[in-house]
């Protein structure tokens, strides 16, 4: 069955079944299901009545034993600590050596620190991920068809609406905390490895039936103000370290001197200006990539002359827009992860810097999230078709590799969603006639710009009307998907088997794509 | 494939001429997407001496097979004191590029010596004769002295351009802010340009974290007659297209002198006066076509001259 984007969705793909028998359906168009009512699934969860002392338990085993993890259950992570995270791999490790098997992972994202979970994938332990992000070689060994179940891909958002709405049930989920108290009050400062703030993990804590704490900074009672609250954890463990600090916090990204994203960033500015809700107030997001970053400086000047101020900055935070804030251009940040240091140090002092859940971040299923009332977003891509579609998840060779974020999310929210990528990318055509596998639908999106020229939605009048009035040339996006081909070569199609190895879901749950296992190309 | 480019023209607009190493396919591949007016392909001071050879090799195939689209294409080729110059001009008169810019221009007969080798290639190579345009490049004192004949020295010359670099280096200066060292040799050399009716450019700008600096230099080009300037990075092209675009006021002005000219011309009436009391003759006209050709360049115009 063909979707609203285009794609064939196979009856395979429908066929997989959801925690609450919820059937799949093709993706039908933005905003499908507003309107329409959940009801959301709730844990089932332990009574406290008696008063104990303490929470802890001596080891991460010990967690899984007391937890009672059995076979086929689902445990969740969240990726905080990013490349640097210790904890998948620790619990993970534990479920093995107890002979626990059939699990499936609910990340709120997997990256390349936890390459031994291909391992156990291969193995068949492991039988099932939903994650947004699964790259290295995990996203290695699905493509090739080696995970039992397909892996289900979702945006922030959207992972919080199908825990929520019962799709997937977590039993256990293990949260990294920098900092925890024996009751599990657990906060993302003031430990070794901080990472600012533990928004992604909340509905874990909220939704599992067991919530574990592991941290490797215990702290006095009571940790507050908490980002995990102790009333929804069951047990806490101390560790010697959760993570690579380095890895958790990198060092501020430096403004990228490359004089082509510059110009992008620049070009990219120039256009968020020239459309109507660049007014005092606006709202913005921006991605912590080269050309995405730059626009936060070439943004600042167009406001100074035209004497406005940025009303709040949501997303993945960087010291970018907390220097932007410094200098009193934006009123308050609301931050659903960390990027970098500065914006760690940021949050730990400053009284206009927020933690937000993911829910309220970009849950489309919940009454209304940050990315609803967003004005701007400025988005990287890895391939952008002739009809807007957007890829972040497959590279040019099919193999998993990236993350859906945010991206589907804010896309869909934001009034106005501009896409930053050069052209090309060495012999690789950035715009072209049909994304790899779609990630986030071309009907959430706006605006198009690379290097040779920018692309405007045709179903945007408005973005077109304000473009042409401030004199910015814009081009048809087919013009330069044929500059793209010109310039590199057309692409042969990539060569699939017929096992579906993941689902890409929309962000209210529908099917917007599925990958297949790769072939082995033939020469 | 070869992309066939249309015949130059002398006196275009050449607000933004940006140097980049012609060796570096990655950098000339598509160099006119940063919208300079003329790119400056280097076969010069930036390709080391045992790498020329693969310099022409890149810049031939740049040449032949990248469109280009209006930016014009030109290349610096060695010092006719090395044993490369010949060879570079057969390559770029094979590839076909717009103009030459001719490096150290100390005489008339340096020019000279180009124009013949530029000739011999164009028959070489079954090319238009005159086609290739030349510019050249002073960068001693006694190349600024000697200006104004080299100014006239070819018909294929449409301009001269100071190099800073090499000529400090004569003068034993280092540079200043304000551009004290080089105001002599700047105003020297644009006097003997607009003598000979040719254009005139500055030389580069090489500290690209004084934005300050870059644009009082940028304004003080301006202020001084100059038709543009030599860039080394992208990021300065959009600030100098900015200062030398003209002002509203300037455009309306130009645009009342080009209409009114064109009624009284095709009334016969050569002389007029202005609503403004300004008496205009066609001494003022091409003045003021320009400033409707630079509106236009700086994307500002919305008239319909």
């Amino acid at each position: 069955m063909k979707n609203s984007v285009g794609r064939e969705i196979p009856a395979e793909a429908l066929a997989v079944e959801l925690k609450n028998g919820r059937k799949y359906e093709p993706y039908q168009g933005k905003g499908y299901r507003d309107g329409k009512y959940i009801k959301k699934a709730g844990p089932t969860s332990r009574i406290y009545q008696k008063p104990i002392e303490s929470k802890i338990l001596p080891s991460i085993r010990d967690a899984v034993i007391a937890c009672g993890i059995k076979d086929g259950m689902t445990v969740s992570f969240h990726h905080h600590f990013r490349n640097g995270d210790y904890i998948v791999n620790m619990v993970m490790k534990e479920i093995v050596n107890l002979g626990i098997k059939d699990i499936t992972i609910a990340a709120s994202s997997l990256g390349d620190a936890h390459d031994p979970i291909a391992e156990y994938i291969e193995q068949g332990i492991v039988t099932g991920i939903q994650t947004s992000g699964i790259r290295g070689k995990m996203g290695d060994v699905v493509s090739h068809g080696k995970l039992k179940t397909p892996a289900i891909l979702r945006s922030h958002g959207g992972r919080v609406r199908a825990i929520e709405e019962g799709d997937v049930h977590i039993d256990v989920a293990f949260i990294g905390a920098p900092t925890a108290d024996e009751y599990g009050n657990a906060r993302a400062l003031g430990g070794k490895g901080d990472c600012g703030v533990l928004s992604y993990a909340v509905v874990d804590s909220e939704y599992a039936d067991k919530v574990v704490v592991i941290t490797d900074t215990l702290v006095e009672y009571p940790n507050f103000p908490p980002s995990i609250h102790g009333v929804n954890v069951d047990y806490v463990v101390k560790v010697d370290e959760i993570g690579n600090p380095k890895k958790i916090a990198s060092a501020a990204a430096r403004m990228t001197q490359n004089p082509r994203d510059l110009m992008m960033a620049e070009n990219t500015a120039k256009i968020i200006a020239a459309t109507p809700w660049f007014k005092d107030g606006f709202s913005f997001q921006t991605g912590a990539g080269g050309p995405s970053l730059a626009v936060n400086r070439f943004l600042e000047p167009l406001m100074d002359a035209k004497g406005i101020k940025m009303a709040w900055a949501i997303g993945g935070i960087t010291a970018a827009i907390c220097d932007l804030q410094r200098k009193g251009k934006v009123g308050k940040i609301i931050d659903v992860q960390d990027f970098d240091t500065g914006a760690i140090e940021d949050i730990r002092t400053n009284p206009n810097h927020f933690e937000m859940t993911a829910s309220e971040y970009a849950n489309p299923a919940n009454k209304g999230a940050f990315v609803n009332k967003l004005d701007f977003v400025v988005l990287a891509a890895l391939e952008v078709d002739i009809d807007f579609n957007v890829n972040v998840i497959t590279g040019s060779d099919g193999v998993l590799r990236g993350a859906p974020g945010g991206h589907p999310d804010t896309a869909e929210g934001a009034k106005c969603c501009v896409i930053v990528t050069p052209l090309t990318r060495g012999r690789m055509a950035t715009i072209c006639e049909h994304v790899v596998t779609v990630t986030t639908p071309g009907d959430c999106v706006d605006v198009v710009v690379t290097d040779y020229g920018t692309a405007v939605n045709p179903n945007r009048k408005d973005i077109i009307e304000a473009l042409d009035a401030a004199g910015i040339k814009h081009v048809p996006i087919k013009e330069l998907q044929e500059k793209a081909y010109s310039l590199v070569g057309r692409p042969d199609d990539l060569q699939w088997k017929d096992k579906v190895v993941a689902i890409l879901e929309a962000r209210d749950g529908t099917i917007l794509d599925v990958v297949k296992e790769i072939k082995p190309y033939e020469i | 494939m070869s992309i066939p480019r249309p015949k130059p023209e002398k006196f275009r607009l050449r607000r933004t001429m940006m140097f980049m190493n012609a060796q570096k396919p990655g950098l000339i591949k598509d160099a006119y997407i940063y919208g300079a007016d003329s790119i400056m392909l280097d076969l010069e001071d930036a390709v080391a001496e045992n790498q020329k050879d693969s310099a022409r090799f890149s810049l031939y195939h740049a040449l032949k097979e990248i469109d280009y689209g209006d930016t014009e294409v030109i290349v610096r080729i060695n010092g006719l004191d090395t044993p490369h110059w010949k060879e570079d001009i057969r390559v770029c008169v094979a590839g076909g590029c717009d103009g030459i810019r001719i490096a150290k221009t100390e005489s008339a007969q340096d020019v000279k010596t180009v124009d013949e080798a530029v000739t011999e290639a164009e028959k070489e190579f079954g090319v238009e004769v005159g086609r290739t345009l030349l510019m050249a490049a002073l960068e001693s004192p006694k190349g600024v002295l000697n200006a104004y004949e080299i100014c006239q020295a070819s018909p294929r010359l449409f301009g001269v351009a100071l190099s800073g670099g090499d000529y400090r280096k004569c003068m034993q200066v280092k540079v200043i802010p304000g551009g004290i060292e080089m105001l002599a040799a700047r105003g020297h050399m644009l006097m003997a340009a607009r003598a000979a009716g040719i254009q005139c450019f500055d030389t580069v700008f090489t500290n690209l974290n004084d934005d300050e600096g870059f644009r009082a230099e940028v304004k003080q080009n301006v202020e001084m007659g100059f038709d543009g300037k030599s860039l080394i990075n992208p990021k300065q092209i959009p600030i100098v297209h900015e200062m030398l675009a003209p002002s509203q006021k300037e455009i309306a002005e130009a645009e009342k002198i080009v209409r009114a000219y064109r009624e009284h011309a095709s009334e016969g009436v050569g002389v007029f006066t202005l609503d403004n009391g300004k008496m205009i003759d066609i001494a003022f006209v091409p003045g003021a076509e320009r400033v409707i050709k630079l509106a236009k360049a700086s994307g500002i115009y919305e008239g319909d001259l």
